[in-house]
């Protein structure tokens, strides 16, 4: 019972710790492997509390899946939070006409 | 050393742990201007559900929901198995979370693909 | 001034759980006795070896009880399949080819996947074939067979899917999960009724129509998925 309850209350600070680095950092890629590490401690703790069949389908579908689309998904967009895409002057009027041509 | 309540603790830790990680989702949803941080929220939110309902279902010193050989047997004898419907429902709400953070993710890279930006507040049109 | 504000309604939204949370115990036995259940829960743990004899008994929920429930837990995730594949759709320019620009991958990483990947698809048809007897089942093992799949695409570039033969997986899983529940429908009474034989706890071809039902589940999720991942992962790069 005091192995079970160490483990349990470490497991969830450490939890917290990695969901708040996962919001709090700017760089994305960053953010997502600390989505997955929280993915593959939550399965720990599926397992801990007598769920097998859960602990599988998030250490499948949690841990390798969901990361690697969002791994996809910012190669194919911006890595950083903060960044604002900067174009040229010959971008930005070539837009700009672009979009006057749709309006 | 004797008079320490375990369940007491266990409740705190894990109870705390699922509605911080509800929180912690929430706030990323409302104030982040990246809709990548703001899909990662949504998984966040997601994950502390499922911890919830899990440890909802739990059973203190209860086994997991399979039987052994001798299966029926120790259901006659009274031995506890922790509740199976919390962790069906958690199953079937995992691999459907799966679904919408990839639908999700399409519509952000598609998104990209027209406004050059992942920030809504760099985009100014409502039309794609 | 909106940081106030979001951190005033988390605080609302973290007060209001507290309340009904503080009410359950946690680890609190409540689900009855076995004998007189007061919980679904612990009629379900009561009734499944005896009327299923399946050893599983969230298989046996998840199959049996709520089968209805899972056939349209598959349609959401063939209609995730297929919204992605249109969302994503976009016609090929004049002279634009499908060749990737990025490296080739390292030749450990080329020879190690390629050693391991029959060994995922092995482990993956084991979860899903002992579904109703060790933890795992239909959604598991496709998962688990939709990373070996993964593991080939990103170490070979030129590994791509036959999207044709998926299409036939996905379809065929989904016609033999429905013509199942069906025909519980004409020899029983309702729909998803349990109308082989159940065998007997603990054996392989035990639990009637469970096991076929989850093997079906188990190609159809690992086809969506290997489409996902085949979609996402054939974006031109930029």
């Amino acid at each position: 019972m005091i192995l079970f309850t160490i483990s349990i209350v470490v497991l969830a600070v450490i939890l917290i710790g990695v969901a708040v680095y996962a919001v709090m950092q700017k760089d994305l890629l960053f953010a997502v492997i600390a989505t997955g590490v929280m993915s593959l401690i939550l399965s720990v703790l599926f397992f801990l509390m007598q769920a097998p069949d859960v602990a599988l389908t998030e250490a499948a579908i949690g841990i390798a899946l969901t990361t690697i689309i969002f791994v996809i998904t910012i190669r194919n967009t911006s890595r950083r939070e903060d960044e604002v895409p900067i174009l040229k002057e010959s971008d930005a009027s070539e837009m700009d006409d672009k979009q006057k041509a749709k309006i | 050393m004797e008079n320490i309540d375990f369940n007491q603790i266990l409740s705190i830790a894990i109870y705390g742990s699922a509605v911080g990680l509800i929180l912690i989702g929430l706030y990323a949803v409302l104030m982040k201007k990246h809709l990548t941080k703001i899909i990662i929220g949504l998984s966040i939110i997601d994950a502390g559900i499922h911890l919830l309902f899990i440890a909802i279902g739990y059973i203190s010193n209860g086994t997991s929901p399979i039987f052994s050989e001798k299966g029926i047997s120790l259901v006659s004898e009274g031995t506890k198995m922790v509740d199976p419907v919390p962790q069906a429902l958690v199953l079937t709400a995992i691999v459907i979370g799966f679904g919408v953070t990839a639908v999700a993710l399409s519509l952000v890279i598609r998104l990209y693909r027209h406004h050059q930006t992942a920030r809504i507040d760099q985009i100014k049109t409502l039309k794609w | 001034m909106r940081k106030l504000l979001v951190l005033f309604l988390l605080a609302v939204i973290a007060f209001s759980l507290y309340k009904p949370l503080s009410t359950i115990e946690f680890g609190a036995d409540r689900m009855g006795s076995i004998e007189n259940p007061t919980t679904v829960g612990a009629y379900y743990l009561s009734k499944t070896p005896s009327e299923l004899s399946v050893a599983n008994v969230i298989t046996a929920i998840v199959v049996n009880y709520r089968g209805f429930d899972t056939l349209g837990e598959v349609s959401v995730l063939f209609l995730a399949a297929t919204g992605l594949g249109s969302i994503l759709y976009r016609r090929r320019k004049e002279g634009e080819h499908s060749i990737s620009i990025s490296k080739p991958s390292s030749q450990l990483l080329q020879a190690g996947s390629k050693l391991i990947y029959p060994a995922i698809l092995v482990l993956g048809a084991y979860v899903f074939i002992h579904g109703h007897l060790t933890p795992g089942g239909g959604f598991q093992g496709g998962a688990i067979i939709a990373t070996g799949i993964l593991l080939m695409m990103m170490s070979y570039k030129d590994f791509h899917l036959n999207h044709t033969v998926l299409t036939w997986i996905e379809s065929l899983a989904g016609i033999t999960f429905a013509t199942i529940g069906i025909a519980g429908l004409i020899v029983g009474k309702t729909f998803l009724e349990n109308f082989m034989p159940i065998g007997t706890l603990n054996d392989l071809f035990s639990g009637g129509i469970i096991p076929i039902i989850y093997i079906a589940v188990g190609f159809k999720v690992a086809a969506e998925l290997a489409g996902v991942l085949d979609t996402l992962l054939s974006i031109k790069e930029k």
